[in-house]
């Protein structure tokens, strides 16, 4: 019965779903004019910056990136909160079972090669697709990789809360620099350079290497705070 | 032929990102286990995500970077806003994913048990 009345509401919210979406973009482009052609314009006018969405993310709407990278320190700090019991043994797990000699050896190989990509990836991120999200996420999967296979690895929650908080601090005086500059919050105020160069851009790759940072501290927290849940 | 295929991509893209949100919704009103619940939310994310990149595609589109080799070609970018807003919405829906997932296991400490039956301030 319930069943029903949920087959039900579900094919009422898809057909009007599907009716509102099915023409869109069927002549040409959904969004004909618009704030498309500004940003396509004004990043490569104004900030040099060979990718359009990074120039998106951290430059016109750099203020929402920093309210996504609150929310996303809130939310590590909400499953600490959540989780939280009483002081954790190091190496002691309850979540996993120890791994094989296969998983570590490979694992201890492959893990500054997966660091070294994140690194990579947002020290790149105005140039190629990527940046500061992307790169710090690579960056927690090679600790995740290295918490699966090692009982006694640890990351030291001060260590990573320090480098959180600095990358966070250093993102918001980095848009004071821009107010305190003439301009407004976040505004670029670091010579742009010559474009698809490593060194261009301004603040935005500096900007999106702290966002790495941040990100990859946040991710690896988690992951711990998650693996070293013990069963009560 | 090839506005054939266009057709047929778009009926795909679209029609697969919206059904990918009625399966999730249908997991996350339906399903006992919390487990299933989140696993719901997690794909109408995916659903969304996907619904709002295939608004942005523009016909022979390449990606909104001016690599090398594609300065002059702003005619045939996607609209790169809605990808920057899918950036946004990854790292939320991941959150709120983190925090989902604790609240269950928190649960689980506190009842020893991960369905919504047996859960009796769970019920509706």
């Amino acid at each position: 019965m319930k069943k029903l009345i949920v087959i039900l509401l579900l094919a009422v919210t898809g057909y009007f779903l599907v009716d509102s979406f099915m023409d869109l973009g069927r002549t040409g482009p959904v969004v004909e004019t618009g704030v498309k052609d500004f940003y396509l314009d004004k990043t490569v006018s104004e900030l040099k910056v060979a990718n359009t969405i990074t120039s998106i993310v951290v430059n016109f709407r750099g203020f929402d990136t920093l309210g996504e990278v609150t929310v996303l320190f809130l939310a590590a700090t909400a499953l600490g909160g959540i989780l939280y019991k009483r002081r954790h043994h190091v190496g002691e797990r309850s979540v996993l079972f120890p791994s094989s000699p296969i998983v570590r050896a490979g694992s201890k190989l492959l893990f500054p090669a997966i660091v070294l990509l994140g690194v990579y990836v947002f020290i790149h991120g105005h140039l190629s697709p990527g940046g500061g999200f992307q790169g710090g996420t690579i960056i927690a999967t090679g600790f995740l990789l290295m918490l699966l296979a090692y009982d006694n690895f640890s990351v030291s929650h001060n260590v990573l809360s320090f480098i959180e908080s600095f990358a966070g601090i250093f993102f918001v005086l980095f848009g004071f620099a821009g107010m305190w500059a003439g301009g407004t919050f976040l505004e670029n105020f670091l010579p742009v350079g010559t474009m698809n160069n490593l060194f261009s851009g301004g603040i935005i790759p500096i900007v999106y290497i702290l966002v790495g940072f941040k990100v990859a501290a946040e991710l690896t927290g988690l992951i711990y705070t998650v693996l070293h849940e013990k069963e009560s | 032929m090839e506005n054939q295929m266009f057709e047929i991509l778009r009926y795909g893209i679209y029609g697969g990102s919206i059904s990918l949100i009625l399966i999730g919704l249908y997991a996350a009103l339906t399903k006992r286990s919390l487990i299933k619940i989140v696993i719901g939310l997690s794909i109408v994310d995916g659903g969304i995500h996907l619904l709002l990149i295939a608004i942005g595609y523009v016909k022979n589109g390449t990606a909104p970077i001016f690599s090398p080799g594609f300065e002059n070609a702003v005619d045939r970018m996607v609209d790169p806003v809605p990808q920057a807003l899918v950036l946004t919405a990854i790292v939320i829906g991941f959150a709120v994913t983190a925090v989902a997932l604790s609240l269950v296991i928190r649960l689980y400490r506190h009842h020893h048990t991960l369905e919504i039956d047996e859960i009796k301030n769970l019920k509706w």
